[in-house]
C-alpha cells in the first residue's frame, strides 16, 4: 500500500462518494414515496391502477438495474426524451427502489388486523381518517426492518451508476486503476469509501429498530 | 313503550350462498338493554356488525331513529358516532397511549378540542379505576383494563346505543368481573345496550329482555326469566341445558 497515493487520490473519491451519495439518497427518498403510494394503491385494491401497479412492481423487481438504466439511458432518447446522467441515476433508483419499499411496505399494511380498521369505523371514523391515524402509523412502523434493508441495498446498487458514465466511486475507481494501475490502493479505497456509506444506516437502522421494539406497541 | 331507537326490519344477511341472518327482525327500544344469546355460529356477532354497517346486508333494512343503515351513505360516519362497539378482542390502538386511544374520535370526528375530550376521558377514566393508566400503552394493560379502556373509548363519543360483541369472551376468569360491573353500571344509568354474551347469570342480571337465536332466526325472546325459568321451545331449552352440569355419579 503507498499512502501517497492514497493520498492523492482521496479528494477524487470524496467528490465521487459525494455523488454517490446525492444520487443515492434522492432516489431513495422518491422510492419511498414511490412505494408508499403504491403499497396503498395494491392494498385498497384500487380499481385498474393496482393492475398497473402490480405489472410495475413485478417488472422492477425481476430485471436487473443495469438493464433498467440502459433503457431510461440508452432507450429514452430513441423515443425523444433525453435525460441527464444524473438524473437518470436518480430515476432508476427510484423506480427500482419503489417496487421494493412497496412490497415492505403492503406487508406491514397486511399485518395489521381487519379489526383494527373496523374499530376505527365503528367511532364513526372516515375511511382516510382511520388509513391515516390508525392504519399508517402501525404499518409503517412494522415495515422499519425491511425499509432498513431495502435503503442498504439500493445504496450497494449505485455502484452499476458507473455502466452510464456517472462519476461515482465505482467509476472513480475502475478510471485510475486504468490510468495507473494502482490495484490495490483504488480497491481498497472503493470498498472503505462503501463502508463509510453503508455502516452508518445500518447501525442508525438497527438502533431505530430496537427503539420501535421497545417503546414499542405491538401486543 | 319507549320511542324504538333501532329497527331491524327483516333482514337477509350471507356469505355467499351460506345464509346467516335468515329475515330476522327486532326492535331495541330507548333505555333498553337487549342480551343476544345463541349457539356458535347463529350470527350472534354478525347482526352486531350489520346495525353498524360493518356488513353490508342482501335484504330488509336498519333504521336508526328512522334513518336508514346503509354502510354507502354519506351520513354513516354521522350514525357510527351515534352507535358505539365494543369487540371480543378490544381493539384498541396499540401505537396510541390510553389517553390518546379514548380522544382520537373525539378530536378527529367531532372536533372537540383536545382540552374538552381530555378532561372527559379522564373522568371517565376514573369512574372504571384506570386513571392511572391513562398514559400508559395498551400492551402495559392487562385484558380486564383494556376493555375497561374500549367501553370508555366508545362512550366518550356520547353513543345513543352501545353494542357489546362477547366483551368477556377473552378474559381470564378473575378479569370478567370488573368488565361486567362497568356495564351494570351503565345500565343503571339507563343506557341502551345490545349485548351479545355467554355469561348465563349477567345476561338474567342485566337484561330487559332476552334474544334467543339459532340458526339466523330469532327462535324466543322474552324477560330473563321468562327465557331462563320457562324457555317456550325445544331449542331454548336445549341451549340452556349446555350451560348446567348434573352431579357426576361415581361407578361404584
Ligand atoms: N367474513 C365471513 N365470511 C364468511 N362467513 C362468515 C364470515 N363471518 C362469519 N361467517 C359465518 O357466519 C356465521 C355466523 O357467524 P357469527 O360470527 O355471526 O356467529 P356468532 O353467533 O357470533 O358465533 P360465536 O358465538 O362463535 O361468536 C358462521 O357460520 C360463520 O362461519
Ligand atoms: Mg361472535
Amino acid at each position: 500500500m503507498n499512502w501517497e497515493v492514497i493520498q492523492s487520490y482521496l479528494p477524487l473519491y470524496e467528490k465521487a462518494a459525494l455523488l454517490t451519495l446525492k444520487i443515492g439518497w434522492l432516489g431513495i427518498a422518491f422510492s419511498i414515496i414511490l412505494g408508499f403510494v403504491c403499497a396503498i394503491i395494491r392494498h385498497y385494491k384500487i380499481p385498474v391502477l393496482h393492475r398497473i401497479v402490480g405489472i410495475y412492481i413485478e417488472l422492477f423487481r425481476n430485471t436487473p438495474l443495469l438493464i433498467q438504466l440502459f433503457f431510461l439511458y440508452f432507450g429514452l432518447p430513441k423515443i425523444g426524451i433525453a435525460i441527464d446522467a444524473e438524473f437518470c441515476g436518480v430515476l432508476g433508483l427510484a423506480l427500482l427502489g419503489g417496487a421494493y419499499m412497496a412490497e415492505s411496505f403492503r406487508s406491514g399494511l397486511e399485518s395489521i388486523e381487519p379489526i383494527q380498521t373496523e374499530s376505527a369505523l365503528s367511532l364513526g371514523m372516515s375511511r382516510t381518517q382511520t388509513i391515516w391515524h390508525v392504519i399508517l402509523p402501525q404499518a409503517i412502523s412494522s415495515s422499519v426492518p425491511a425499509f432498513v434493508a431495502n435503503i442498504v441495498f439500493l445504496l450497494k446498487e449505485t455502484s452499476v451508476f458507473s455502466a452510464i458514465s456517472l462519476m461515482d466511486l465505482m467509476f472513480t475507481a475502475k478510471d485510475l486503476i486504468g490510468l495507473y494501475s494502482k490495484t490495490i490502493e483504488c480497491l481498497a479505497m472503493l470498498v472503505i469509501f462503501y463502508l463509510i456509506i453503508l455502516l452508518p444506516v445500518s447501525i442508525v437502522g438497527s438502533i431505530v429498530e430496537k427503539k420501535l421494539r421497545f417503546a414499542g406497541f405491538g401486543e | 313503550m319507549s320511542e324504538v331507537l333501532i329497527k331491524i326490519d327483516n333482514i337477509l344477511k350471507k356469505y355467499d350462498d351460506n345464509v346467516v341472518l335468515d329475515g330476522l327482525s327486532l326492535d331495541i327500544h330507548e333505555g333498553e338493554v337487549v342480551v343476544v344469546v345463541g349457539p356458535s355460529g347463529c350470527g350472534k356477532s354478525t347482526l352486531l356488525r350489520c346495525i353498524n354497517a360493518l356488513e353490508p346486508i342482501q335484504g330488509g333494512m336498519i333504521t336508526f331513529r328512522g334513518e336508514k343503515i346503509d354502510g354507502r351513505s354519506k351520513t354513516i360516519t354521522a350514525l357510527r358516532q351515534k352507535i358505539g362497539m365494543v369487540f371480543q378482542s378490544y381493539e384498541l390502538f396499540p401505537h396510541k397511549t390510553i389517553l390518546d386511544n379514548i380522544i382520537l374520535a373525539p378530536m378527529k370526528v367531532q372536533k372537540r378540542s383536545r382540552a374538552d375530550a381530555r378532561k372527559e376521558a379522564e373522568e371517565l377514566l376514573d369512574r372504571v379505576g384506570l386513571l392511572d393508566k391513562k398514559d400508559s400503552f395498551p400492551r402495559q394493560l392487562s385484558g380486564g383494563q383494556k376493555q375497561r379502556v374500549a367501553i370508555v373509548r366508545a362512550l366518550c363519543m356520547h353513543p345513543d346505543v352501545l353494542l357489546f360483541d362477547e366483551v368477556t369472551a377473552a378474559l381470564d376468569p378473575e378479569m370478567v368481573r370488573e368488565v361486567l360491573d362497568v356495564i351494570l353500571s351503565l345500565a343503571k344509568q339507563w343506557k341502551t345496550m345490545v349485548i351479545v354474551t355467554h355469561e348465563m347469570s349477567f345476561a338474567r342480571a342485566v337484561a330487559d329482555r332476552i334474544i334467543f337465536i339459532d340458526q339466523g332466526k330469532i327462535v324466543e325472546e322474552g324477560t330473563p326469566s321468562e327465557f331462563f325459568d320457562h324457555p317456550k321451545t325445544e331449542r331454548a331449552q336445549a341451549f340452556l341445558q349446555t350451560f348446567t352440569f348434573d352431579k357426576v355419579e361415581k361407578e361404584a
